[in-house]
């Protein structure tokens, strides 16, 4: 089969890229080795919550702080926006919510108020910003949420105005279930109506001012409509919190993206590997990926390499202190020096590879030491992007969603694309 | 390679990714998912007897190992870790008999309307389950009476033309004779020589029960049959995504079979669907189609997306005019081979299908297509729907059934149960 683009990685930045291609009919393969980290993240979209120590109020107003060594740096706050705007308008399903002026402050699954500009609106409610009174539900034997951590270290927390937090914990009816995972939990909000014992478990138990967050497991294929339904009957702002790995939210959202791909003729084939290139004269002619049985060369006009950091294999650090690009073996930036120690001792200072990555152009093409692009036809987006911290900034998700649409746009329009604003 | 599939789970992260695919933990909690039996209990699986007998409930369908983004070889563990454990406890005689679909063609076939009515017939069945262990209800396909093979012995197809080789599997030659029949036809028909040489099981229904080593005798058995066309450089098709699958890799990854002949014909062989898309990108397919117009959902089954090829069939099919191809999201049908064949866990494998059988339903369609032969025979089980293999419907669209008048489509299989 022939393809314009094969875009590598199933993550959230190449499942953008390959969309938005995709939407303007280019023909599209997704290769990777496996799923990418939306099953494991909450679907928020941080586009910029820390700048150093200070959190981010507005990222419209802080991104152009970002310098040029930053993904953020090639691309304007403008085509920031229209990304978004896009990605919104393509995940109707899950209806995001939220703005880039202004971050909301939504709970972790410990209880820690993170900068969101995004959420789905199911998980909005449960922006603390403005205070109030907020009551956390748990269910008793589904391991992966607590309510009284996040009520507890919610009231400690850092905020603009006072909360008032509590816990409550029910007891689910019996399941024939053993372990109740979210995945399972959501099941039975999608096939068994367990909406229906929430509303009567929690009748009489809650206030009117006090707003219900629940774990993130309210129903698969129907979340946002039971999450709809539980409002309109509780009579209360209800809203679903994030739960540890892994993401019911998460996984919503890779199925929109995976199903809009699907209808617009995009192949997604995973459990695959992209190998290497055949190229001539700077530009890659084919893209090698191994199956089954051996490699098979596909030939492609452009390429988007989305293959994550290194929790992804994006990026792999070898026992003997060596970072390399894993599919291309691209030169990458932000490398320990070599006689330096490869590790800081404590797990949360500032850690010496944390901004590995490639190196781009404003195309989102890898370049080489001397700022020339290493292939005139591939283009980076998501975790493989070096300089930046996501951890640290609240930005993985939003650099992931940006970059995956810019380098669609680079790919779809490279000449007619504006000389993007200094953003730094 | 066994080391190597064992040393993958260093690679797990605990990311729970194929717990959230996993069909079958999602179904029964007796599976407690591919995390738990495979990378972490493997662990604990050294030497000695394990305690933990839940790895007998992963039905194989390898999703865990296609969406883990670390490459951890989670449904090989499994698989060889079922293995460990019935070599301890011995295979008991139903896994032993449904295991060996040769030894049950050989006996159905001369007496096809005795063994067809047997099948048919719920008295009988219900002695089945209660001695044997095979659900009464669980989907069996009719014997077809005139194997492929037969068949195959008195077509005479063109000489001269280029020759390709035909790898059946057991599931054409004893029940499906007619899907053979079109594969030849639409081969034929794209100027090729098409040689059916002698073949026996692949042995996947014996390496998914557990039995090593009967599963590697017949690896190498047909694969004798098969290397001297590899290594006279020509290419061998499959339509049955699953045996092709266990030449192209299993036989390989899970049997641990090191061997120079299954080299040379795992990179021979390719899915039939595969095969065609290739003839197309070099411009070499026929597109003589004429209109099929129908809307027909499409279920890529595990195995075949275990290839890494994408969904070759669903490529072609769109070269038909008039066609339709819904592509269906669900993953996996239930059925697993043999896997819900068994009283135990023929439950499971229909709450596994459901989502499959309640998307094909809602489509309205009277026809499905799908790659795999139990597959089909599972959906058209839990669906009532018709379910062909997509060779048939560009069978149909070459207008290759004219001459012969063959029967209308998907009647190349009738499932009891």
């Amino acid at each position: 089969m022939s393809y314009d683009t094969v875009v590598v990685g199933a993550g959230l930045a190449g499942l953008t890229a390959a969309l938005r291609l995709s939407e303007r009919r280019r023909r599209v393969l997704v290769v990777a080795r496996g799923v990418g980290a939306t099953h494991l993240a909450p679907a928020t979209v941080e586009v910029l919550g820390y700048l150093g120590d200070n959190r981010v109020l507005s990222p419209a107003a802080s991104l152009p702080a970002l310098s040029n060594g930053h993904p953020y740096g090639h691309v304007s706050v403008d085509q920031v926006t229209t990304a978004l705007a896009w990605f919104c308008a393509h995940t109707a399903s899950l209806g995001y919510a939220g703005s880039l002026d202004e971050n909301m402050l939504l709970p972790t699954p410990i209880g820690v108020p993170k900068p969101s500009a995004f959420a789905p609106r199911s998980m909005a409610g449960g922006d603390v910003r403005n205070g109030g009174r907020f009551v956390f539900v748990g269910l008793r034997g589904f391991k992966d949420f607590h309510p009284m951590l996040i009520a507890d270290n919610l009231r400690h927390a850092r905020l603009p105005q006072p909360i008032e937090t509590r816990a409550l914990e029910l007891e689910p009816p019996a399941s024939r279930m053993g372990d109740l995972s979210g995945r399972v939990i959501a099941g039975r909000f999608d096939t068994q109506n367990l909406a229906d014992w929430l509303v009567g478990a929690l009748d009489g138990r809650t206030d009117a001012d006090e707003r219900i967050g629940l774990p993130a497991v309210l129903g698969l294929r129907s979340g946002d409509a039971i999450w709809q339904d539980l409002e309109k009957r509780l009579q209360r702002r209800v809203f679903e919190v994030a739960t540890l790995p892994p993401s019911l939210p998460g996984i919503r959202l890779y199925q929109a993206l995976a199903n809009a791909l699907r209808v617009s003729g995009a192949h997604i084939v995973l459990g695959v590997r992209a190998v290497g290139t055949r190229a001539v004269g700077g530009r890659i002619e084919a893209v090698e990926v191994a199956n089954a049985t051996g490699t098979v060369t596909y030939p492609v006009t452009s390429v988007v390499l989305a293959s994550g950091g290194f929790a992804s294999g994006g990026l792999e650090l070898d026992s003997f202190g060596t970072t390399r690009e894993t599919v291309f073996d691209l030169p990458l930036i932000g490398l320990a020096e070599t006689d330096r120690v490869r590790f800081a001792p404590h797990y949360f200072d500032a850690q010496p590879l944390a901004t590995a990555g490639v190196a781009t152009d404003d195309l989102l093409r890898p370049v080489d030491g001397s700022g020339n692009p290493v292939y005139e036809n591939l283009h980076a987006a998501g975790a493989i992007l070096g300089g930046a911290t996501p951890w640290k900034e609240k930005s993985g998700t939003g650099i992931s969603v940006v970059t995956g649409y810019a380098a669609a746009e680079a790919i779809l329009a490279p000449a007619a694309r504006p000389v993007p604003e200094a953003v730094g | 390679m066994n080391s190597l599939i064992r040393d993958s789970l260093d690679h797990c992260v605990k990311c729970t990714i194929c717990e959230t695919f996993c069909p079958v933990s999602q179904a029964t909690p007796l599976f407690p998912g591919p995390k738990y039996v495979g990378p972490q209990a493997e662990r604990y699986r050294g030497a000695g007897a394990s305690v933990d007998h839940s790895v007998d409930y992963c039905s194989g369908c390898g999703i865990c190992t296609q969406v883990c983004p670390q490459d951890v070889k989670i449904a090989e563990i499994n698989s060889r870790a079922r293995a460990k454990m019935w070599e301890r406890r011995g295979v008991p005689l139903r896994n032993q008999l449904i295991a060996r679909p040769t030894v049950i063609g050989r006996l159905g076939t001369p007496v096809a309307p005795l063994a067809n009515w047997a099948l048919h017939n719920r008295t009988i069945r219900g002695v089945v389950q209660s001695v044997v262990g095979i659900h009464r209800d669980a989907p069996m396909p009719s014997f077809a009476g005139k194997t492929f093979q037969r068949r195959s012995r008195n077509h005479h197809g063109p000489q001269s033309a280029p020759a390709v080789v035909y790898f059946h599997g057991c599931g054409t030659n004893y029940y499906e004779p007619l899907v053979g029949e079109m594969t030849v036809a639409v081969l034929e028909h794209n100027g090729f020589r098409v040689i059916v040489p002698p073949q026996d099981c692949c042995g996947l229904p014996l390496q998914s029960n557990g039995n090593f080593p009967a599963a590697r005798t017949y690896v190498r058995r047909l694969v004798d049959h098969l290397a001297p066309h590899a290594r006279a450089g020509l290419p061998i098709v499959a339509n049955s995504t699953s045996c092709g699958l266990m030449l192209k890799r299993e036989a390989h990854e899970i049997l641990g079979i090191e061997d120079d002949d299954l080299k040379v014909v795992s990179e021979s062989m390719y899915d039939l669907c595969e095969f065609l898309l290739h003839l197309h990108d070099r411009g070499e397919l026929r597109t003589d189609f004429g209109s099929l117009p129908m809307t027909v959902p499409y279920h890529a089954p595990c195995q075949q997306r275990g290839h890494g090829i994408g969904k070759p069939a669903l490529d072609l099919l769109a070269l038909v005019p008039e066609l339709q191809m819904i592509e269906l999201d669900a993953d996996c049908c239930g059925i697993a081979g043999t896997y819900g064949l068994k009283k135990e866990k023929y439950d499971i494998s229909m709450t596994v299908g459901k989502r499959l059988f309640d998307d094909i339903t809602a489509t309205g369609s009277d026809l499905a297509a799908c790659d795999s032969e139990t597959c089909r025979w599972q959906i058209t089980h839990g669906t009532g729907v018709k379910s062909v293999h997509p060779i048939e419907l560009l069978y149909r669209a070459y207008g290759l059934d004219r001459p012969t008048r063959a029967a209308p489509l998907g009647t190349a299989a009738t499932v009891s149960g």
